[in-house]
């Protein structure tokens, strides 16, 4: 080290050090760049394909082919790769069978399958993106921001969803499911792509921030002790009404019943 | 205080200090003799002291409502002391983390701070509004048992419509308590009823501006309905219960037959000590009860709903259970509305809102008057009816009860679409079909019951109870043994009242003849009356034999019993 | 039991015969003793039981006051599926135990140690004798004799009129409960919302602006009027009970709009008023696919695609619609103030101009 603190005002080693510096960025530049986007388009090239052979399997019979959509399902061009995600990851796609609506089940495919499918649908018209994971990480807020995720959860979701997240019945047989066990990456790309009859909430009028206030929100809200004590499915007056008889009136019947009674005789 | 003549000292004016003092040195009658003094209680203590209650399950309904309503009264106190019925907005900065910052009314705010701030208000909370549940869910309850038996006859019908004023006046107030929060569900309610103010032909604008001080929300509601929940209406169902249990004390309590049991005693347990202590008792059982749910069981989340806001709602908002038939019946209405003019008549609101009401209201107020006008019955009603015994009033009960239930299924259309993978709309088109076939099928079902429980009564009167006992006669044949029934069953079977079908009294016209029977009435009496099957004769009756009946009267004369209820004594003596 | 002598003057005409079945009344049950009254260790048994259990309650009580100035107000406690507040736990757990102890105690006292000989008492004549009622007669015709209204009827009628009279005074004390509804104050409040050409459409909750070129087919926003957020209290409250609306955007192909429509939307992106027409609840529970909007409180359905009209449930009038356009920006605004009234209906509204099914 001595040897270069002595040397370091010598006259030539300004230029000496910008040139080392400029070798230095180009070969490194040369050893990551070119090498980083080569694989990432093979990669790229490989997941369509795969995702293309896992398609054509499991999910073409309904939605074509190429996506293109059948008499039976909607056409994928376009829907994007989070929706994909959010549709296999949640297990919805493939469906088991035609309802109204596709229920949300354990999925058999692995997370390189889906973000395979993902990748061939992705190719076949530009959609929303599989979100990365400070876009919907809820790390940080403050108890402000959740106290807005609130107000925003109660006015644009729970009207379907229900107050605490719990779903909702819609017209002809469909209905909003249950968020108690959704994860955030799903919410967010449910959102941003408005699966089945959802709508979509997008980033134009829909912040990320915005996002990751709902999702604080609900996680917050989830984690939450019910103080009160059993929330009785947390589905308010009705349930509350037959608990009510149930355990109220039926309790204080069977006391009533045990006052009345003459009970046992010695003879 | 000696009188300073000397006279005095022999006046016999003195004397009497002696005893007076003598009987001060036992504080308890001490304390009795100074308040009987001032207020003549032993009077009233010694005919009231050993009132007897007669004893049996169903009496004790239409005292789990009292007994909430005592809970109701305790804590709702103790809430006055920190809800703040103003609707004045504030930045929440309370305990309650997910709301912080959010603008809110302070009744929401201190309704929260009950929730987390003050110990042992957010049980509090809990035990006024499970209490407010079990009020009417009991008062109900109640209501069904004294149809159910005919103790809204004469004697009292009067009491009948207390108890139906209480009954809707207790709607009322568990609705305005509702309110009160301004949570989101209370705003929604609010918002409801707003709409059904309006709806009301004519008057309806005036009475929304009128109520709401103009538009809705505004600020005076909640003020407003606080002064109605803690005040007016309470204080109207106090005068109204304190009438119910006068009369019930003067009336003495009815009673189901049984040996002993007649029109003209009442068969029991003295009030002191035992129903003071298995009443008192109950009192503490239905208050623990309610307490042990108010511990374990959450009742309206109001940190969940968040305050009121006009332009948010959730899936699942209902009223509390009393009013979910009102809010079913608005729910399956179809959508009728006339546009007369430039004026707007709102028959989908108003009918299944406001009109229902008064229909279930009409109906209640008159039964007790249409059912003596049908049976003609002028008689006083002690003995309470076992509901079998008269299958059509029975019948009606559980139509109206199988109608009532529907209406009320239908306010949860949308959690029994979810709950059992249903269409939401197969469900409304459903219920609109089943509130009008459902009752029809109930009461069918019910009255044709009832007369084969009648049926049943006869055999067991005729042949006796089937002992369980399989013989084998000479020829071969296998036939179940039956034990005659005891003296004491076979009375109870047999004591309910024969009232006559009535007949039409027609001149030679068809013509009714003066004040007498039209057709139109002998024909409701016979669909009254005309199912019951007739009592057997005492030859076709089969009981054990038994110890002559003496033997017991001689066993009540033991007792401290002051008179006795047979027959004879009440036939004879008088 | 006091009334025995009054049984006397019972009007038979009107009690039937106590037993007027074919059973002659065979008398009370005999009474026959309990356990506890015949073997002493029983006896001793309820005896210790009632003991303990009124014993029990001071402990509870105790306890209670402990665990109220000891448990922190925000600890939750996790017993399996139960995870509540700690407080409300301990503190209705010890009361609810302690108070039903009590009860339970005091039943169990009444039916096994206090004597259970059943009574009888005799039901004494509810109406009053005939002499009473002769009596009351009399007094009644005397003292209205005393007061002379027979001979000074105008008395009793001044009486009457004097009484009525006030019952107006009073009624309309209560006139100043609230603003009378006159169809100038109307136009002013229930016919009126805060949109007027120009208003952008903001997000609700957070205000921001909407731009036409954000809004992707199948969104929905739940908007305000811009001029909401200088409101405050209840007057904001009483503004977004009027003015809350939906904006969505829906494939122009798929949907109907009617020639009168045709400016009132901006390449499928239409805006409609959130509080719906049965009742007044917001209503935003919309099905991107069927364009179908449901209200959650009694599920009137609304077709978006088809100017708002119902298809469904007990509302019986079009959701109406709020007329849209860009400003140059290319914000969302309004081109008016909605046409007809929004929410439930009332009898003064004109209902005759509302959108129906089929009209162009």
């Amino acid at each position: 080290m001595r040897f270069l603190s002595t040397r370091r005002r010598n006259p030539a080693a300004k230029p000496l050090l910008l040139l080392l510096a400029l070798v230095l960025v180009g070969s490194a530049y040369a050893l990551i760049s070119p090498s980083a986007s080569s694989s990432a388009d093979s990669n790229v090239s490989s997941q369509v394909a795969a995702g293309k052979a896992i398609f054509e399997t499991n999910c073409s019979s309904c939605h074509g082919m190429n996506g293109e959509g059948t008499s039976q399902a909607p056409s994928l061009a376009g829907v994007g790769a989070a929706s994909v995600d959010f549709q296999m990851g949640s297990g919805r796609m493939p469906m088991a069978r035609p309802e109204a609506q596709a229920p949300a089940k354990a999925t058999d495919f692995t997370s390189e399958e889906i973000s395979q499918v993902a990748a061939y649908v992705a190719s076949l018209a530009p959609g929303p993106e599989i979100p990365s994971s400070d876009q919907y990480s809820t790390a940080g807020l403050t108890a402000e921001q959740l106290a807005r995720g609130g107000e925003l959860f109660r006015t644009n979701c729970s009207a379907c969803h229900n107050i605490e997240g719990r779903g909702g019945a819609l017209p002809n047989g469909s209905y909003a499911p249950s968020l108690m066990k959704t994860s955030g990456k799903h919410i967010y790309e449910a959102m941003r792509t408005g699966p089945q009859q959802m709508p979509v909430f997008a980033k134009g009028t829909m912040t990320d921030q915005d996002v990751k206030e709902i999702i604080g929100y609900l996680n917050t809200t989830h984690a939450q002790p019910s103080d009160g004590g059993f929330a009785l499915g947390g589905l308010g007056p009705v349930s509350e009404g037959l608990w009510a008889w149930v355990i109220g009136i039926g309790a204080c019947v069977l006391v009533a019943i045990w006052l009345a009674r003459k009970g046992a005789r010695s003879r | 205080m000696a009188s300073p003549t000397g006279t005095a000292e022999t006046s016999p004016a003195t004397e009497p200090r002696t005893p007076e003092q003598t009987t001060s040195k036992n504080p308890v009658t001490g304390t009795l003799s100074w308040a009987d003094d001032r207020l003549g209680l032993a009077k009233v203590a010694r005919g009231g002291l050993r009132k007897v209650f007669p004893d049996h399950w169903s009496f004790l309904l239409g005292e789990i409502a009292l007994y909430s309503f005592v809970v109701l009264l305790i804590t709702g106190v103790f809430l006055t002391l920190w809800f703040k019925p103003s609707m004045a907005e504030i930045d929440y900065q309370g305990s309650y983390q997910l709301l912080r910052g959010v603008p809110m009314s302070e009744a929401f705010a201190s309704t929260l701070d009950i929730s987390f701030d003050v110990r042992g208000g957010l049980l509090v909370r809990q035990i006024h509004h499970w209490a407010a549940l079990l009020f009417v869910a009991a008062a109900m309850a109640h209501m069904l048992r004294v149809f159910f038996t005919g103790a809204f006859r004469k004697p009292r019908e009067v009491n009948w419509l207390i108890g139906v004023g209480l009954f809707m006046l207790a709607m009322v107030e568990g609705f305005a308590g509702y309110s009160l929060p301004d949570d989101l569900l209370s705003g929604t309610g609010l918002r409801f009823v707003d709409g059904l103010i309006r709806a009301i032909p004519l008057v309806g604008t005036w009475l929304e501006f009128f109520i709401f001080n103009g538009e809705f929300p505004g600020t005076a509601i909640v003020p407003r309905l606080y002064m109605v929940h803690i005040l007016l209406v309470p204080a109207i169902l106090l005068g109204l219960i304190a009438a119910h249990l006068s009369l019930v004390v003067y009336h003495k309590h009815t009673q189901y037959p049984g040996p002993g049991r007649t029109e003209r005693n009442v068969v029991g347990y003295p009030l002191f000590p035992v129903y003071m202590a298995k009443a008192g008792g109950f009192f503490f059982v239905v208050f623990g009860v309610i307490t042990l749910m108010a511990a374990f069981m959450q009742i309206n989340p109001v940190w969940k709903y968040g305050p009121y806001n006009p332009s948010q709602v959730t899936a699942g908002s209902q009223p509390d259970w009393y009013m979910g038939w009102l809010e079913g019946a608005v729910r399956i209405m179809p959508n009728w509305e006339s546009h007369i003019g430039h004026t707007t008549w709102s028959w989908n609101i108003f009918f299944p809102g406001v009109l229902l009401m008064g229909v279930l209201m009409t109906s209640l107020v008159a039964w007790p008057f249409v059912e003596r006008w049908i049976t003609a019955d002028n008689s006083y009603h002690h003995i309470l009816d076992r509901p079998r015994n008269v299958p059509t009033r029975t019948a009606l009960g559980v139509a109206a009860m199988t109608g009532y239930a529907m209406f009320w299924l239908s306010g949860g259309n949308d959690i029994i679409a979810t709950h059992f993978h249903v269409s939401l709309n197969a469900v409304t088109y459903f219920m609109r079909a089943a509130v009008f076939a459902a009752p029809v099928i109930a009461y069918h079902i019910t009255k044709r019951t009832c007369i084969s429980l009648q049926r049943a009564d006869l055999q067991r009167l005729e042949h006796g109870s089937p002992s369980g006992e399989i013989v084998r006669d000479p020829s071969g044949r296998f036939t179940e043994a039956h034990a005659p029934i005891s003296r004491d069953e076979a009375y109870s079977l047999t004591q309910q009242r024969e009232l006559p079908v009535l007949e039409a009294t027609t001149g030679d016209d068809g013509a009714p003849v003066g004040n007498g029977i039209s057709k139109r009435r002998a024909r409701l009496s016979r669909w009254f009356l005309g199912a019951n099957m007739a009592k057997p004769t005492a030859d076709e009756i089969h009981i054990e034999k038994e110890a002559e009946p003496s033997h017991r009267a001689a066993e009540l004369d033991s007792s401290e019993s002051a008179s006795q209820p047979s027959v004879e004594k009440a036939g004879s003596a008088h | 039991m006091s009334d025995e002598a009054d049984s006397d003057k019972m009007n038979d005409a009107q009690i039937v015969p106590s037993s007027p079945g074919p059973i002659p009344d065979p008398g009370l049950e005999p009474y026959v003793e309990r356990y506890s009254d015949t073997d002493p260790e029983v006896g001793r048994r309820v005896y210790r039981q009632i003991v303990t259990m009124y014993g029990l309650v001071p402990i509870l009580a105790v306890a209670f006051v402990v665990f109220y100035f000891a448990i922190p107000r925000d600890a939750a406690v996790r017993f399996g599926p139960l995870h509540t507040s700690a407080m409300n736990l301990a503190l209705g757990g010890t009361a609810g135990l302690a108070i039903l102890l009590i009860g339970l105690a005091s039943i169990h006292w009444a039916k096994q140690v206090m004597d259970d000989r059943e009574s009888v008492d005799e039901r004494h004549e509810l109406a009053s004798s005939p002499e009473d009622r002769k009596a009351v007669g009399q007094i009644w015709r005397t003292g209205a004799e005393e007061s002379r209204l027979g001979r000074r009827k105008m008395i009793g009628l001044a009486l009457g009129s004097a009484l009525g009279a006030l019952a107006l005074p009073a009624l309309v004390s209560l006139a100043d409960l609230g603003p009378k509804p006159t169809s100038k104050l109307r136009a002013e409040t229930i016919e009126r919302t805060i949109w007027a050409e120009g208003v952008r459409l903001v997000n609700d909750v957070t205000f921001a602006p909407v731009k036409a070129s954000d809004m992707e087919i199948g969104e929905l926003v739940n908007a305000q009027p811009e001029n909401l957020e200088k409101l405050e209290g209840a007057e904001r409250q009483v503004e977004r009970a009027k003015s809350s609306i939906i904006i969505v955007r829906m494939d122009p192909d798929s949907i109907k709009i009617p020639d009168s429509r045709k400016d009132w939307q901006v390449g499928g992106i239409l805006s409609y008023s959130k509080i719906c027409t049965h009742v007044g609840c917001p209503i935003s529970l919309w099905e991107q696919q069927t364009h179908h909007l449901l209200c959650p409180c009694h599920q009137s359905t609304f077709d978006l695609g088809d100017s708002g009209v119902v298809v469904f449930g007990p509302a019986a009038r079009a959701l109406p619609q709020l007329p849209i356009t860009v400003n140059s920006e290319g914000y969302l605004v309004a081109r008016s103030d909605f046409t007809v009234p929004v929410g439930p209906s009332y009898f003064e509204r004109d209902s005759r101009h509302d959108f129906k099914k089929g009209d162009n």
